[in-house]
């Protein structure tokens, strides 16, 4: 096959010293951001993308996609030892891990989670690897209509799938788009909502609200909760690893499932954080003994973190083809690729394709790397987390203040990061989703250039969103995915009748009466 | 924000009450959505000569965010009774958060006027001193060895200018 060509080239781009030696620095970095509180993927991608921008496209991107993998083995570190999810997908770890670490069963549960993160991982690497072509070359056929159609859909699905009220998710996604638009407008050249503020000119930089918002907002938020480190011991050598390792094939068909999930949530966003709660129910649904979920049950480690894993890897397939990311740190990637000057999308697989193979190479291998490392660094990590929080807050917000600076050297943007935190903490307390209005913020002018040119081309009418099959399909989809919060709840409605019907069935014996609601 | 929402305390109890933050966070985005609205109609949202003009995919956007902040506020209203029980923060755990914001806050102020490097060293030993009651030695190795990696990260290494004040001139940068 052509691909396979293609990729063996991409491992002889990515396996340069000067590329592995990025990669190891990423891996590094990214599961001490991910151990951090108040540093995750996400801002810590984009606090380090000013950093890479004199380095050469495929090393930077290959240490800041080494980053994301460091980021998403740290959560789990803390989940285990500590009960505090370094990262909000770890949450669902935390349910199974810190018992298992209770019982001093610390060693075996991490090396599950690390295991089962590394097959998420991977089985994700593969599907970018055979389906991305694929998706790249029916997407050159896209026009306008298509792209936002696109768009629309993974819009309509945050709506959907989402586990924050529909409202919420709706405004918060708005507030994104609403400033994604302030500024200047490129076709007509006029300005929007400045306000006569020249700082407003440029408009607001999803990095700024990134760092913000998952950044100073979790700090104000650890700081609420009064964080206090008591940890189990961490301790991992090579025996418990191969015990562990011995037992993970029987919980081939959890894994699976958790691949099959998180596949499926990376690529229409749903993101890694609702994909390991799924997992984690549906493990816990399918076992045979149920009760001992919560009680430190190894699946209960392996489902989330293999589906979390699965998703934030599969969120770049949609970023690489379609230049829409599946999550926000799929987003800040995106950022950076523009940068650069490499306009993620179909395209890219024509023009720059030892870039993209390079980039899909580096998955593999950096997958590879970071499960080694993190199996050899857990005390290290460990210990950086027995540092008091009155320490690790200031230079934290130290580094966001940074990181804010660095994206456009500008003080105004500081400011900003320090309202979007304070944004983030009341969202984040009053349950409106954050990765929708980041979403938003990144994708707003692109969806709109699209639905402008699908207006433009239909002279103003939305018929064009169901002009051929194809796109209609598309529209159709996410409409049913909008309206999904009211059909799910119809349905649960109609479940309580019909089990009320039953109950009432069952006390009066006739039929008849059942029928009746 | 925090002026309005403190009506709430009775109802609370012991801390911030949830429906009102919830009130006036929706109310807020319902003002937002005003804002663009109106800002989309000076624009134009309308079809114009060449096409949609500059403000009519915001005009949606604003519209959007009205509909689901006032979905919100209606919400709200609707569970007023339910939600009177639940708090938003409780006092003793909102006095942590202000700890860190309105230092934090100064902090950026300070970035102003004496650049980043020393506002950070100020930030990071004020804090500790303050907060962990940290002793004179810890307290000056972290926050001198932070400006300093900094310094020797982005001046040097990265050529990346980072804010600088009186006493980065000094010095000759």
């Amino acid at each position: 096959m052509e691909d396979i060509g293609n990729l063996m080239q991409g491992f002889a781009v990515a396996l340069t010293w000067k590329n592995l030696l990025f990669m190891l620095i990423g891996i590094l970095l990214g599961v001490l951001i991910g151990v951090l509180p108040g540093l995750g993927g996400a801002n810590g991608v984009a606090i380090l993308l000013p950093l890479t921008f004199s380095m050469p496209p495929t090393s930077a991107i290959i240490m800041l996609s080494c980053i994301y993998w460091g980021a998403l083995f740290g959560g789990a570190i803390t989940s285990i030892l500590f009960n505090i999810p370094g990262e909000p997908w770890s949450v669902a770890t935390t349910f199974d891990g810190y018992p298992m670490a209770q019982q001093g069963r610390a060693g075996e549960a991490m090396t599950a989670a690390f295991t089962s993160s590394f097959i998420g991982a991977f089985v994700a690497v593969l599907v970018i690897t055979f389906l991305a072509p694929l998706v790249a070359k029916f997407a050159l056929k896209f026009g306008p209509a298509e792209y936002f159609a696109v768009q629309f859909l993974t819009f309509c699905s945050f709506i959907g799938m989402s586990r924050e009220p529909p409202a919420k998710t709706i405004a918060a996604m708005m507030m994104g788009f609403a400033l994604a638009a302030v500024g200047l407008d490129t076709v007509t050249g006029q300005l929007r909502m400045t306000f006569g503020h020249t700082e407003l000119l440029q408009g607001f930089d999803f990095l700024i609200a990134v760092i913000g918002l998952f950044g100073l907002g979790e700090i104000l938020l650890t700081m609420e909760e009064g964080l206090a480190f008591k940890g189990a011991k961490g301790r991992i050598d090579l025996n418990i690893v191969l015990e562990t390792w011995k037992k993970l094939p029987r919980y081939w068909m959890t894994s699976l499932r958790g691949c099959l999930i998180g596949c499926w949530m990376g690529i229409t966003p749903g993101g890694a954080t609702p994909a390991s709660f799924m997992s984690y129910g549906m493990a816990r649904r399918m076992s045979k003994d149920r009760d001992s979920f919560g009680n430190g049950n190894i699946e209960g480690v392996i489902a989330p973190e293999t589906a979390a894993h699965a998703a934030g890897t599969s969120a770049l397939l949609p970023m690489l083809t379609l230049g829409i990311p599946g999550s926000p740190t799929a987003a800040v990637l995106l950022g950076g690729l523009l940068i650069w000057g490499l306009q993620p999308g179909p395209l890219l697989f024509v023009e720059k394709k030892e870039f993209v193979w390079g980039l899909i190479a580096s998955m593999y291998l950096g997958n590879i790397v970071g499960l080694l490392i993190v199996l050899t660094t857990v005390p290290w990590w460990a210990a950086i987390l027995r540092i008091p929080f009155s320490i690790i807050a200031p230079v934290i917000v130290v580094i966001c203040a940074v990181g804010a600076y660095t994206v456009h050297h500008n003080m105004f943007d500081v400011v900003m990061m320090l309202v979007f935190g304070i944004v983030g903490y009341f969202f984040k307390k009053l349950r409106y989703p954050l990765a929708p209005l980041v979403l938003a913020l990144v994708l707003g002018d692109m969806a709109e250039t699209a639905f402008r040119q699908s207006m433009l081309l239909s002279g103003g009418t939305v018929g064009i969103f169901w002009s051929n099959g194809l796109v209609g399909s598309i529209m159709t989809l996410a409409l049913v995915l909008l309206c999904w919060p009211l059909v799910s709840a119809g349905l649960d409605l109609w479940r309580k009748r019909l089990r009320a019907a039953e109950s009432a069935a069952d006390r009066t014996p006739e039929p008849a009466k059942a029928g009746k609601p | 924000m925090s002026d309005n929402a403190q009506g709430g305390t009775a109802a609370g109890g012991g801390g911030l009450a949830t429906r009102w933050v919830e009130l006036v966070v929706a109310l807020l985005i319902v003002a937002g959505g005003a804002v663009v609205v109106t800002d989309s109609l000076r624009l134009g949202a309308k079809w114009g000569s060449d096409g949609p003009e500059a403000g009519y995919f915001p005009f949606l956007v604003g519209s959007a965010l009205l509909l689901s902040g006032g979905w919100i506020v209606a919400n709200v209203l609707w569970r007023w009774r339910k939600l009177a029980s639940s708090v938003f923060v409780e006092w003793s755990a909102l006095k942590p958060v202000l700890m860190m914001l309105l230092p934090s806050i100064a902090y950026v102020v300070l970035i102003k006027f004496i650049g980043l490097y020393v506002a950070s060293a100020i930030f990071i030993g004020a804090f500790m001193v303050w907060r962990g009651k940290y002793g004179a030695l810890p307290t000056a190795s972290v926050a001198l060895g932070v400006p300093v990696a900094l310094f020797l990260l982005f001046e040097i290494w990265f050529l990346v200018p980072l804010p600088k004040g009186p006493l980065e001139h000094l010095i000759g940068y």
